[in-house]
């Protein structure tokens, strides 16, 4: 058996929206074929650290960062280094369902292929397909590819959304929250969706759902206040864990 | 429990309620009243003045009767095809700019300006037109023109782009640059794409707002009774010629006036029922 391969090396990330120091430091690596799941009280940083991945956090007026983030061996972050192609390596699916007003389904999922380029209606057929196929939606929507993407359910607007990033296939998938605005049962087909993908992919998602945490993920990271205080095997993190902050906030004592 | 209105309190509330809706309704009334009646009267007047030389004949010269205005009306139609060739794409830009730019210095000198712009008598707008394009050309034209309508169209333009696409929500421009979606492409292809029949409706508004504008046009189109003879010679409009028309002693005029502010009406009416026909196709396709 090989080695599980670091595909994420997060080293040392500060982060500030203007004066506001918000992360301070944290390291992490997310390997191959993993679920990372990201907790912590509200306000810690989560949502920020993993917009930081995909290089989305400078895109806020006045926002900075530093530190490094190896992708397969290339840090994100060198001064060459275009955002456009980290973005097509490491996807995002949001909390909110957001899909693209006026865009049909169909254009919808093939959105990300189209404008960077790709025209070949072949092509775009084939991997929208594909990709309604992966996120389960495939059965709901085939009759109705040209129907309006904002005319779907919230849960089904979520199944798109990620149909849209894994349409781009990219190794790395974040989430930030992607179930707390659907209701139970979208919710669980979400999750049976992510522990699929951990098949092709790195998924890494912030969730204050710590059943939800412990259901899916390989692994867990616990942040307070912009920092990592704990990252470990989820099981061991949810059972055991040695920091006595994790403890007290897994056991509910705290945020 | 008594849930009936008998209270004093609650008779009192029911009156005051009454009384205030009441109130409104005749404002509202009062308020739609004006345009009703320019409608009916110029459609009384107007209509019967029409005929087919209206449309097809030129001006006649002083003296002789009939004539049309023709002149007018393609000079109309140029000049604000000539205002949106310029309008269009400065007021479209600098809107978007605007908006997807929201926070720089640029932007805030834009919107300061526009709205100083917006509030500029439009007499004075035609003044700047004279001169900066009719005095160094040394001549009226239908680029003097279109260039005052242009300068009128395009704070407006810029403003309505602007809110509306601020319409749409941040995140969904998060989503589309975390596809790996270059940024100019994710503010043409999604900001813009998918306010378009809001756009298109900012659009159609300026057009109809400077269609009928008078005084840019009087000492920079001008206007003539010969019909078209090219962008860099005197043209005539129907909101000039009706001005003319009307300040004149003769009663011919003053019908051809009418009919005139009719046709005016009509095309506005039109550009208006375009946007509708678009907007909806625009969102039953999609
Ligand atoms: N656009 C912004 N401008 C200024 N400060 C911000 C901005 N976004 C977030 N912050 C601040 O940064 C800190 C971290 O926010 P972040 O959204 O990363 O937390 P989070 O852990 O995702 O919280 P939650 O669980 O509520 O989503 C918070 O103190 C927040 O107030
Ligand atoms: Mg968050």
């Amino acid at each position: 058996m090989s080695e599980p391969k670091a595909l994420l090396k997060i080293r040392d990330i500060n982060a500030w929206f203007g004066d506001k120091h918000v992360l301070k430091g944290p390291s992490l690596d997310a390997y191959e074929n993993e679920v990372l799941a990201l907790i912590g009280p509200s306000g810690c940083g989560k949502s920020t650290f993993i917009r930081t991945i995909n290089r989305l956090h400078e895109e806020v007026p006045g926002a900075r960062v530093s530190g490094t983030i190896e992708f397969d061996g290339e840090n994100i972050y060198d001064p060459g280094v275009d955002v456009v192609n980290v973005r097509k390596k490491i996807g995002m699916v949001f909390q909110k369902p957001n899909p693209f007003p006026g865009m049909s389904i169909f254009d919808n999922v093939s959105a990300g292929l189209r404008l960077q380029g790709i025209r070949r209606r072949s092509k775009l057929s084939e991997i929208v397909e594909s990709s309604l196929k992966k996120a389960a939606l495939w059965d709901e929507v085939k009759d109705q590819l040209n129907k309006p993407g904002v005319g779907l359910s919230g849960g089904q607007q979520q199944r798109l959304c990620l149909a849209r990033t894994l349409a781009v296939d990219p190794p790395v998938i974040l989430m930030d929250e992607p179930t707390s605005a659907l209701d139970p049962i979208s919710t669980a087909k979400i999750e049976e969706l992510i522990m699929e993908l951990k098949a092709d992919y790195t998924v890494v998602i912030v969730t204050h759902n710590m059943q939800q945490a412990a259901r899916i993920s390989n692994k867990t990271a616990f942040f307070l206040l912009g920092e990592v205080i704990e990252h470990d095997k989820t099981s061991r993190l949810f059972t055991n864990p040695s920091d006595k902050r994790t403890e007290e906030y897994i056991t509910g004592r705290f945020g | 429990m008594n849930l009936k209105a008998e209270t004093g309190r609650d008779i009192r509330r029911k009156i005051y309620n009454k009384l205030a809706l009441g109130m409104i309704s005749v404002l509202g009334a009062l308020a739609i009243m004006p345009m009703i009646l320019i409608f009916v009267y110029i459609l009384i007047e107007g209509i019967p003045a029409l005929s087919l030389d209206f449309f097809l004949e030129n001006p006649k010269p002083l003296g002789e009767s009939g004539g049309g205005m023709a002149n007018a009306i393609v000079g109309t139609v140029i000049l604000v095809a000539l205002s949106c060739l310029i309008g269009l794409p400065v007021g479209l830009g600098a809107g978007i700019f605007m908006a997807e730019y929201s926070y720089t210095k640029t932007s805030k000198l834009l919107r300061f300006t526009s709205d100083i712009l917006t509030s500029v008598p439009s007499i004075i707008v035609g003044l700047f037109a004279y001169a900066v394009v009719v005095k160094p050309l040394k001549a009226y034209s239908a680029w003097a023109g279109g260039f005052a309508l242009a300068v009128i169209m395009i704070p407006i333009l810029a403003r309505t782009t602007e809110e509306i696409l601020k319409l749409i929500p941040h995140h969904i421009r998060e989503a589309g640059l975390a596809l790996g979606i270059p940024r100019w492409r994710v503010t043409m292809r999604i900001v813009f794409a998918g306010s378009f029949a809001g756009i298109l409706t900012g659009i159609i508004l300026s057009v109809a707002r400077i269609a009928g504008e008078t005084a840019p046009l009087l000492f920079t189109a001008f206007g003539n009774n010969f019909g078209f003879r090219g962008l860099g010679q005197p043209t005539a409009s129907l909101p000039v010629q009706i001005y003319n028309y009307a300040l004149s002693p003769y009663k011919e005029w003053h019908d051809q006036a009418w009919a005139a502010s009719f046709i005016l009406l009509v095309m506005v009416f039109i550009v208006n029922l375009l946007t509708r026909v678009v907007f909806k196709d625009q969102r039953g396709e999609s």
